[in-house]
């Protein structure tokens, strides 16, 4: 079913399977993030009273989404802070190619930011003839290598330490090789430190953006993101519309369940508040502060009541760390931006249902993610819902390319398994086939063959179930 | 129900055991009866509807599962001895039928469902004597039991009542087999991955059974597991118990 949909995901996914190197990989780094933020939840109660808050405070700022950004929009422009709006990232890109040619900028020095991952903002601004640099140190190892995150919070995290010590021994000027983290992470500094100083402008994304006072919230652990922000002339900060959130004290909560959930820390070694450029007697900080404030799709699930809960989301991939897929492939292999559960939920709305059928069917519906989401996304209820419109035109859906991953041979397949169980006398007719020659099914008929690619083929019992009741006399009615 | 313990309940065997574990669904429906409950098991039973709803095919979800509702007229528990299917059927089903114009029938229906130990320790209080001999089984909770439909630990109380079976856990007792329905067939390589670290789990255990409440997980680690040529046995959790309580 869906050969030529599934193609991508099931693909690299189990060429990603064959590397036990990325798999050790993964798995370890997966396991200690899982720990982590098992140690800051000691108390369920506690988890589950933090959980509520912060999907409250999320739903209630999706719900009031259109005048909390009014309000954004207005007090940042207060606070000095030029807001930009982009419909799609080409326009985002074509807006900071403009704010960077205004101000003659050659060279731009990047925190860490997803949406402008969402942008392919690097490869844009290369082609024109401006330098993007990745600050964060695992955006920085991977951008040596020209790969994109595997992870959205640990973007290099598909490598482990001896990896990266080849890689900057080959990589960097006048690098020797060590395998020692305090001196790869000295190496890199000692790049990025200069980097900072020499930079025309500073890119960044945001955390929260909070309506009431028009600050930009920037959670981080480097302190790369201060110096994005803080030390060159111009900031430029890029964000999803679905950011903001009404008041400054909605940000308390979401903080503490974000980095809790994130990297299992109770804080984060920075968190900036971002609330406009330098002022007039203030020493540092940029002369210039804009904010591209992004769609590309969003304003399209959030027209949805159940998918506009992809919306909450505060990005901090508790959910790709307790992923049995996940953790067992990598981000890489999704070829999306966004990687794991909630990747599988926003790249198919992002980029359609029937190219991305691969990423839909890409999961088991275990419900780790859901279990773990600190504001409740119920990824595996929205991946059924998407599955369902990827095969179906359901009037009224706004969904981006409903019913484009149906085919004929699924249909097919459905109705005769529905013709089947819904009439009685079919299914026992079937089953009685099934316990008499089930053991004579051939082992590569369809769907048994992928079934024995690892496991014995399943063998019907002699007598169904039904057959036995009816036997030893249970009473049916 | 009042605090009062039922007399009388409804058995759904589910496709799975109706095919692949009969011996559980018996064993199940003996399980009942050894706790003074007198079961009936009405005929017509074919499937929850679950595969169909999972893949976004709810018109036919709809019709398979109408037909089912149909089977249980009488205000009775419905005993299920799958966490899955239960699932479907309590929580999955108002959802499968929301708007439609026999919504408040099923919802009824869906509140009536109860997975088989979930009953037997939250509704009927049984006590097990164990009359076996020593063993060391090991548990795999299915994502759907726990995750769905709520199970808190039902089925290891249960285990726990025996006095001669030693519980040794899994290291990821709460990750996914990789069975998934009709994910083991769409993505079989990811699939196999998981099965295969279930399986080398469960091993690593020393026990001699994997137990578990339902039969997805049962099929996929019992298969992966005898394509490896293990010993460890899998079995339906009310098998088990049965024989390990049955008056001989």
């Amino acid at each position: 079913m869906h050969a030529e949909n599934e193609i991508h995901f099931r693909d690299s996914a189990a060429k990603a399977l064959l590397d036990p190197q990325l798999r050790a990989n993964f798995r370890r780094a997966m396991d200690g993030l899982i720990t982590k933020r098992r140690n800051q939840f000691p108390d369920p109660r506690d988890l589950q009273d933090l959980r509520d808050l912060s999907t409250a405070i999320r739903s209630r700022s999706l719900l009031n989404l259109p005048a909390l950004l009014e309000q954004f929009e207005a007090n940042c422009t207060k606070n000095g802070i030029q807001v930009h709006w982009a419909e799609t990232c080409e326009q985002a890109n074509e807006l900071i190619l403009g704010i960077l040619q205004a101000k003659g900028a050659k060279t731009l020095v990047k925190g860490k930011s997803m949406v402008s991952e969402e942008m392919h903002l690097n490869a844009y601004l290369e082609s024109k003839g401006i330098e993007a640099l990745e600050s964060d140190l695992g955006e920085y190892i991977i951008q040596l290598d020209g790969e994109t995150p595997s992870h959205i919070i640990m973007p290099a995290i598909h490598k482990n330490k001896d990896q990266i010590a080849r890689q900057f021994s080959q990589k960097i000027k006048d690098a020797k090789y060590t395998e020692d983290v305090d001196e790869l992470t000295a190496m890199a500094r000692k790049v990025l430190r200069q980097k900072f100083l020499d930079a025309d402008a500073g890119l960044s994304g945001v955390n929260f953006a909070v309506a009431e006072t028009g600050t930009l919230c920037l959670v981080e652990n480097e302190g790369n993101g201060r110096m994005s922000t803080h030390v060159p002339p111009l900031h430029i900060a890029v964000m999803g519309l679905e950011k903001v959130v009404a008041r400054l004290e909605d940000v308390a909560p979401l903080y503490a369940i974000l980095t809790r959930s994130a990297t299992g820390q109770a804080v984060s070694t920075y968190f900036n508040l971002i609330s406009g450029p330098r002022g007039d007697a203030e020493k540092d900080g940029p002369e210039e502060v804009h904010l591209v404030i992004l769609d590309n799709g969003r304003s399209r699930i959030y027209a949805d009541p159940q998918l506009r809960a992809t919306l909450r989301c505060i990005r901090c991939g508790a959910c790709m760390n307790h992923c049995p897929v996940y953790t067992r492939v990598g981000g890489h292999a999704y070829e999306a931006i966004y990687p794991g559960p909630i990747g599988k939920i926003l790249t198919p709305q992002m980029e359609g249902v029937g190219v991305r059928h691969d990423l839909i069917h890409g999961s088991s519906l275990c419900g780790a993610c859901g279990e773990v989401c600190p504001v409740e996304i119920p990824i595996p209820e929205i991946l059924v819902r998407l599955r369902r419109e990827a095969t179906h035109e359901d009037a009224g859906s706004t969904v981006i390319g409903k019913g484009t991953g149906r085919t004929a041979s699924e249909d097919w397949a459905w109705r005769l398994w529905a013709g089947v169980l819904k009439r009685p006398a079919l299914y026992r007719l079937a089953t009685w086939f099934a316990t008499r020659f089930g053991k004579a099914l051939p082992a590569n008929a369809p769907l048994i063959k992928a079934w024995t690619q690892s496991r014995t083929k399943p063998v019907p019992a002699p007598r169904s179930l039904s057959e036995r009741v009816r036997a030893e006399g249970v009473p049916h009615v | 129900m009042n605090g009062t313990k039922p007399k009388k309940v409804y058995f759904y065997g589910t496709c799975l055991v109706d095919l692949f574990f009969p011996d559980a669904g018996m064993a199940g429906i003996q399980l009942l009866r050894q706790a003074g409950v007198e079961v009936i098991f009405p005929e017509g039973q074919t499937c929850c509807g679950q595969p169909a709803f999972n893949c976004g095919y709810w018109e036919e979800a709809r019709d398979v599962a109408r037909t089912q509702v149909a089977l249980f007229p009488q205000d009775l528990p419905v005993i299920l001895p799958s966490g899955s299917c239960a699932g479907m059927m309590k929580v999955h089903y108002p959802e499968l039928f929301h708007g439609q114009p026999d919504e408040a029938q099923v919802r009824a229906f869906s509140a009536r469902v109860y997975e088989l130990t979930q009953f037997l320790v939250d509704v009927l209080d049984v006590k097990l004597k164990d009359l076996g001999e020593p063993v060391k089984v090991t548990w795999h909770s299915s994502c759907h039991a726990v995750r769905d439909l709520g199970l808190k630990g039902e089925p290891q109380a249960l285990i726990g009542q025996l006095s001669n079976v030693e519980l040794a856990p899994l290291t990821r007792e709460h990750e996914c087999c990789g069975f998934g329905g009709t994910f083991s067939v769409r993505q079989p390589e990811i699939s196999a991955a998981m099965s295969c670290d279930k399986a080398a789990d469960a091993e690593a255990t020393g026990a001699s059974v994997v137990l578990s409440t339902d039969g997805g997980c049962l099929l996929n680690v019992n298969g992966t597991l005898e394509a490896k040529n293990s010993r460890l046995k899998v079995q339906h959790v009310a098998e088990f118990l049965w024989e390990r309580t049955r008056a001989r």
